[in-house]
């Protein structure tokens, strides 16, 4: 009853393309946006906002990166960590060279960096596919994350090994380093993960989308009706990598604040990927739901005992942990294999016809 | 610059040319390495081949085979009585795999049940630590460590004896998928498998008799693995391993998992040995994956993988 298009009629086709069509849907994303703008960094801790938030809004940008190549385009990466690790390492070594650029202009070329090594990794999807794609990508997993390892020169010949973000202020305000407040950069990292989710919005609905699903739906009926597959799969391999660099940037900068390639190991590729599956292939807002499920379960999971006011030890937590975990991704899987997405899509269909189900 | 060519396209090859014997040493080092890849590659492939399902979980079975033997035989119980429930145990996972996840999950795309297989390795993580305790533990089956000398060349007994059993391992899965009822029907379900239903073979048998053979396979690569390296949570990392394996060999060949390990094992050993200081070392961890790729290039179903014939 409250959630019905009933009577909005569009009266352009401005109107009618409009991202959220529906006058309720723009509203609950505005009263969202507003909430995550106004209320949140009122009301949250230091804790909240640096060891749960962050991190969510930083690997909720990554998982829409690989929802791009993997969800639209259908070439399926193992590579994240890697190309989130060239976006730090690009984002590092031009900010300690050129500390005089903005901080914002850096990080948004390291996506850039990140672009063009995702395009050179892509190259073999040209001709391998599926699966044994998966496995090729974690040559660049494991490559990058080598090269990073050896090569003194990207973390300045730092005899630790590991890359320190510097303090930078963007318009007077300290955006990285200790001094930056939790706020801050809560609200930087906000606002990348807007800007680029209306980005993905735009680009999965223009041309470009198009063609990208038309390779995921079936890449030899694509070519026959036109579409060229070295374009359409590099440029999804290159935007997804933009993305990704960008978060591997904004982990270093806005919540690590100083990482050895542990950081961008197999794992986070995996966390990523599963982000991506739990929230829903295709999907923008699946990538964003799916990202916020996988950050926030663990630290449920390790809070739950004190909560009910059981202590177990912690090592013993600590495999429950996976255990739990890897059997909640398994009755997921089960319930909806179409994702978190899927769900919340399922959701509105009822509530639409609430409180008359015929 | 002219150094750099020099090291990576001269040097190694005086080396390996004024040391033939060094040489073979490498070679026969990654020959038996890649023999142990080639075990945990081949629970993949016959997984693969039979239910389709790309088995990610295969490295956690190798560690949760490995980790009930030693917890077992840690509490006093005798070699093969170990041996026996270690297979008894393997058996009952398959069956508990084939109820609770494949089950549900029949006819899902490829994707999601890799992701449930990714599932299933953390939750078989969870469990072997949480019964048999996460320190490292020693397993000696009785095989002695001492090297022997032929042709001049150091031979390690220990992975001598590897290699035979990974031989008679294949001669027997050989035997079973040519010879025997369930290997017809095994071998039937692999090429298509509604026709498999249509003639009444029972699919649900079929692939619980798969996932306990890899299980049973997972069981010896894990008691080769930990006898030689010890049983540790990094035993489950060795599945990372394999993956190059299996695309270099192709997904759905036996064969290609023996010569795609030999491939990769010998790969890796002389590439560490004559390339890798010329690149700072290290290389293991990549060089499988580089190498795998470049073979792909030219055959992008692997050496002896089936080939996908796509129809619009």
């Amino acid at each position: 009853m409250l959630y019905r298009e009933t009577g909005q009629f569009k009266t352009s086709y401005r109107r009618d393309q409009a991202i959220f069509p529906i006058a309720q849907d723009r509203w609950s994303i505005g009263i969202i946006i507003g909430i995550a703008y106004l209320v949140i960094p009122v009301i949250a801790n230091e804790y909240w906002l640096q060891a749960i938030l962050i991190p969510f809004l930083i690997f909720a940008l990554a998982a829409l990166g690989l929802n791009l190549l993997t969800g639209y385009a259908g070439q399926l990466s193992l590579g994240t960590g890697g190309f989130m690790a060239v976006g730090a390492y690009a984002a590092y070594k031009m900010t300690t060279a050129f500390p005089d650029v903005p901080i914002l202009l850096v990080l948004l070329l390291s996506g850039v960096f990140a672009a063009a090594v995702g395009v050179i990794f892509g190259l073999p999807s040209l001709r391998i596919k599926g699966l044994y794609l998966a496995v090729a990508t974690l040559a660049a997993q494991f490559f990058l994350i080598w090269l990073f390892n050896r090569v003194a020169w990207f973390y300045n010949y730092n005899p630790s090994g590991t890359i320190t973000a510097p303090p930078r202020t963007f318009l007077g305000i300290m955006i990285t380093g200790p001094e930056a407040t939790a706020t801050v950069r809560y609200l930087v990292a906000l606002s990348f993960l807007i800007f680029f989710a209306l980005v993905a919005k735009n680009l999965v609905r223009s041309e470009i989308g198009r063609t990208w699903m038309a390779i995921r739906d079936m890449d030899v009926a694509a070519e026959i009706i036109g579409i060229r597959p070295l374009t359409t799969k590099l440029s999804a391999f290159a935007t997804s990598s933009f993305y990704c660099g960008v978060a591997g940037a904004l982990l270093l900068f806005l919540y690590l604040g100083s990482v050895e390639t542990l950081a961008f190991d197999i794992t986070v590729s995996f966390e990523v990927l599963f982000m991506v599956i739990i929230g829903g292939m295709g999907s923008i807002m699946g990538s964003i739901i799916g990202a916020a499920f996988i950050t926030f379960m663990p630290i449920f999971l390790t809070n739950a005992p004190h909560l009910i006011g059981v202590d177990i030890p912690v090592d013993l937590a600590k495999e429950l942990e996976a255990i739990i975990f890897g059997g909640l991704i398994i009755v997921f899987l089960i319930v909806e294999p179409h994702g978190l997405a899927r769900l919340w899509q399922i959701g509105k269909e009822k509530l639409r016809r609430w409180p008359f189900p015929y | 610059m002219t150094e750099f060519l020099t090291a990576i396209f001269v040097t190694p090859f005086i080396d390996i040319a004024s040391g033939p014997i060094f040489f073979g040493e490498v070679v026969l080092g990654g020959l038996m390495t890649g023999v142990m890849y080639s075990m945990v590659a081949l629970g993949f492939v016959l997984i693969f081949k039979a239910s389709g399902v790309f088995n990610f979980a295969q490295g956690a079975m190798v560690l949760f085979a490995a980790l009930t033997l030693v917890g077992l035989m840690e509490r006093g119980v005798p070699l093969w009585l170990s041996l026996i429930l270690a297979t008894g145990v393997m058996i009952l996972l398959a069956f508990a795999i084939e109820r609770t996840v494949l089950r549900p999950l029949v006819n899902q795309d490829p994707f999601t049940l890799l992701m449930a297989t990714i599932g299933l390795t953390f939750f078989l993580e969870g469990v072997g630590e949480l019964v048999w305790g996460s320190n490292v533990k020693r397993l000696d089956i009785g095989i002695p460590e001492d090297s022997f000398e032929v042709a001049g060349m150091l031979v390690n007994q220990f992975e001598l004896i590897a290699a035979l059993v990974a031989a008679v391992l294949v001669a027997v899965l050989a035997v079973l998928s040519q010879k025997t009822t369930i290997g017809r029907a095994l071998r039937a379900v692999a090429d298509d498998h509604q026709a498999a239903t249509a003639v009444g073979i029972p699919l649900k048998t079929i692939w619980v008799t798969v996932w306990s053979v890899a299980g049973i396979v997972a069981l010896v690569a894990g008691i080769m693995w930990g006898a030689k390296s010890g049983v540790q949570f990094s035993l489950s990392l060795i599945a990372l391993k394999a993956l190059p394996v299996l695309i270099l060999g192709g997904l759905t060949s036996i064969p290609g998992a023996i010569v795609g390990g030999l491939i990769i094992g010998v790969g890796e050993k002389v590439g560490e040995v004559y390339w890798g200081p010329a690149i700072g070392g290290a290389i293991e961890n990549w060089f499988a994956y580089v190498l795998a790729m470049v073979f792909l290039l030219f055959r992008p179903h692997g050496l002896f993988g089936e080939e996908i014939i796509e129809r619009v």
